[in-house]
């Protein structure tokens, strides 16, 4: 750190303090006594270094991530089997990559934003012991971020979602578990069609694994008690694996972890 | 990372002066808008754009509104991906620009609803496009089309916890420019978890994230109901324990050192948060138990290497730097003691002639000082503080005119040959002028009659006796 040069000798010697008369209470008329100050956060003291920072607020343009990261690089392919997608930057590379790869269940192919949601989906959806379980105790997970509530049923824990932490009903990553996926829409006439499955996904996985932005009638839906048809064999009821990638896995410094094909498994 | 807008004036623009106009009515819209406690900013994140001359969000080279129709057919375009989806959504984000097709499209029945579905997608830069709509609507300012977006949220915060730095971070400046909007966002944003949200984010290593962050908190914190909802407790107490206190410290000793590089655009930015953070933690209530001591006096100097600095160009600095001396000098002897032996005095008096609130601090900084005995005072009167104080008496501010009589009452106090000084550079007259002023005239006279008067009778008897002793020619 560097001082003006005539202060930097005064700083290396050891300065004494001048002595101190002991306080005593100010002697009307007379008042002051030393104090610390505060002020209240709307006080007109503020008034001139909030304008200053309001002006330069409103001046700047926050740039999204410098164009100078945005290095370009030759066309590459993605690697994961299936799919396609070419990339001539590595961003967005890894905004495909963590959209699309990153957290998809490897049972139906559905993609989720996070770690967190794909571990509910895997359990809820495709874990038989989770359902065995879910008969004696309330498993359902709230979805938010430390709220610690578990419901007896995802329609109990849909409610909850929609009441305390005012989520949409309709929420997406919030699909009570269906053997087919219904194509009935309850919102109302729009100008735009809205009988199309409005979420746009992946060509390769969207014919049978499409998940709609429909209300989902889930009081018909829901039945966690009875064994539910679907692609869970009793093979795989009895291993209990994450269909994710392990967190011990990591390929390389700064980027993505995730494996370079889907197919290695256990 | 933040960048002022590309300076690139639209052709039509004036000069100078028109500038400097628009610029005066832009600061007293903020000030109207502080007074009114409705002080809000929000920040857009765009590739690039032009800046009009007041100021405002200008738009791309070449983006248009969109009327109503166009709006319909590029998200039916979208929907059916008839042609590429991103170049659709492009149109669309730059039709946003304007507050005419913001408006047109949120009052579009379904259109959110799709929006929303394309920023759901997985796929990615589908994705990204619909987040940089979502985005422009959140800025917008018409309060309409930004609450509009309220449906977005859940997901919005969803995604915090992903791994794409850009698109975490576009999230964020859009949540922190809902965030401010209203009452009505934040009721729906702190029940889904925005806080448990923003704390994982945190974890990130990437300062662009980070930055995002702070600019969603700093929104939050504006909020009127933050006292009471938003921070329950402030935990003070936690943080000092934590050495926040000593972290600050440096932290202004740092930016100090960057004055002497004269790397220092928008650096009283950076200050002003600091100063302010360590103003009030000192001034933390002692009942608390957590009453903080600052021992490092190398604060003193970068604290007057900040007010030199920036005396003429942010006078606003100046004032909050005194407000910090204060709240070290009131308890402190270290600092009362640098303040003399490190030779500030002089630049300390040189602000006596400031404006009134950087007057005003300046004497109470100098009541702290004389406060903690005879030998703080001895050195201020060596160091010529009457004759500062003289001027500040010829003020007609009864504040300002009032600390100057502390101030002497203290010197007098502690040091009676103070007095003698006093007198003899016409002090009485200087003091006389406000005997008739009520606020003033009570600590006039108890100066006069207890200091003053005794002083000068004993001049007299002095003189006399002098005389006296004088060999008779």
């Amino acid at each position: 750190m560097l001082l003006p040069p005539e202060l930097s000798v005064s700083l290396c010697v050891e300065r004494p303090v001048l002595p101190v008369r002991p306080r005593t209470p100010p002697r009307a008329p007379f008042c002051f006594s030393p104090s610390r100050l505060r002020f209240h956060r709307q006080h007109e003291f503020f008034e001139d270094g909030d304008i200053h920072r309001h002006l330069y607020l409103q001046d700047i343009l926050t740039n999204v991530t410098e164009v100078t990261e945005r290095s370009k690089v030759s066309e590459f392919c993605c690697h994961i089997v299936g799919c396609c997608q070419v990339f001539d930057t590595l961003e967005g590379y890894e905004h495909h990559y963590n959209a699309l790869h990153r957290n998809m269940c490897s049972f139906c192919k559905r993609s989720f934003p996070s770690v967190h949601l794909l571990d509910t989906h895997i359990l809820e959806w495709h874990d038989s012991l989770f359902q065995i379980m879910a008969e004696k105790q309330n498993m359902y997970q709230c979805l938010v971020e430390g709220c610690a509530e578990k419901f007896k049923s995802s329609k109990d824990r849909k409610d909850h979602l929609v009441k305390v932490h005012l989520y949409p009903s309709d929420f997406r990553f919030d699909k009570p578990k269906k053997a087919k996926s219904s194509t009935k829409h309850s919102k109302p006439p729009s100008k735009l069609d809205v009988s199309m499955p409005m979420d746009v996904n992946v060509e390769t996985y969207e014919q049978s694994q499409v998940d709609s932005m429909e209300i989902c009638p889930s009081e018909s839906m829901e039945n966690p008690t009875q064994p539910v048809s679907g692609p869970i064999s009793s093979l795989q009821e009895k291993k209990l694996y994450k269909s994710r990638i392990p967190s011990t896995i990591c390929f390389g410094q700064g980027a993505s972890r995730g494996f370079k094909s889907m197919k290695k498994k256990v | 990372m933040w960048s002022r807008r590309s300076c690139r004036y639209r052709p039509d623009a004036s000069g100078l002066e028109e500038l400097r106009a628009r610029r005066r009515e832009q600061e007293s819209a903020l000030r109207k808008a502080r007074r009114q406690q409705q002080l809000v900013s929000k920040r857009l994140l765009r590739e690039d754009s032009l800046v009009n001359g007041d100021g405002q969000a200008g738009v791309e080279i070449g983006s248009e509104p969109l009327s109503e129709q166009e709006i319909l057919q590029l998200l039916r375009d979208v929907q059916r991906g008839t042609e590429e989806r991103k170049k659709l959504l492009s149109r669309l984000r730059q039709g946003l620009q304007h507050k005419e097709t913001q408006q047109k499209f949120v009052r579009l029945e379904g259109s959110m609803w799709v929006l929303i579905g394309l920023f759901t997608s997985s796929l990615a830069n589908v994705q990204m496009e619909a987040a940089r709509c979502l985005h422009e609507l959140s800025h917008s300012s018409d309060p309409a089309v930004a609450e509009a977006c309220l449906p977005a949220t859940s997901y919005l915060l969803t995604y915090l916890s992903g791994h794409s730095v850009e698109f975490t971070e576009l999230c964020l400046y859009t949540l922190g420019n809902l965030a401010v909007e209203s009452d009505a966002v934040r009721k729906q944003l702190l029940p889904q978890g925005i806080i448990p949200a923003l704390a994982s984010c945190i974890q990130s290593p990437h300062v662009a994230v980070q930055e995002g962050l702070g600019y969603v908190l700093s929104q939050l914190l504006q909020a009127r109901e933050a006292p009471t909802k938003i921070i329950p407790h402030v935990n003070n107490s936690l943080l000092i324990s934590q050495g926040m206190v000593s972290t600050l410290v440096l932290v202004l000793l740092e930016l100090a050192s960057m004055i002497s590089k004269a790397a220092t655009e928008g650096l009283e930015l950076l200050i002003c948060p600091v100063l302010r953070c360590l103003s009030n933690l000192l001034a933390e209530d002692e009942t608390e138990g957590c009453k903080v001591q600052i021992q490092d006096d190398r604060l003193l100097v970068a604290l007057f290497l900040f007010m030199q600095y920036f005396l003429q160009q942010h006078p606003f600095l100046v004032q909050e730097c005194l407000w910090l001396l204060n709240n070290l000098t009131a308890d402190e002897p270290i600092f009362c003691s640098a303040v003399l032996t490190l030779d500030l005095l002089p630049a300390l008096l040189q602000l006596l002639s400031c404006s009134r609130m950087v007057t005003l601090l300046a004497l109470t900084v100098l009541c702290n000082i004389a406060e903690k005995g005879p030998a703080y005072c001895h050195q201020l009167h060596q160091k010529a503080v009457l004759p500062s104080l003289l001027s500040t008496l010829a003020l007609s501010d009864a504040q300002v005119v009032g600390q100057s009589l502390e101030l002497l009452h203290l010197l007098f106090l502690h040091l009676p040959e103070a007095a003698d000084d006093f007198l003899s550079q016409a002090g009485l007259q200087a003091l006389e002028q406000h005997q008739d002023n009520p606020q003033l005239q009570e600590r006039v006279r108890a100066l006069s009659e207890t200091y003053l008067q005794p002083a000068a009778a004993s001049l007299i008897s002095c003189a006399g006796a002098s005389a006296a002793v004088l060999p008779s020619s």
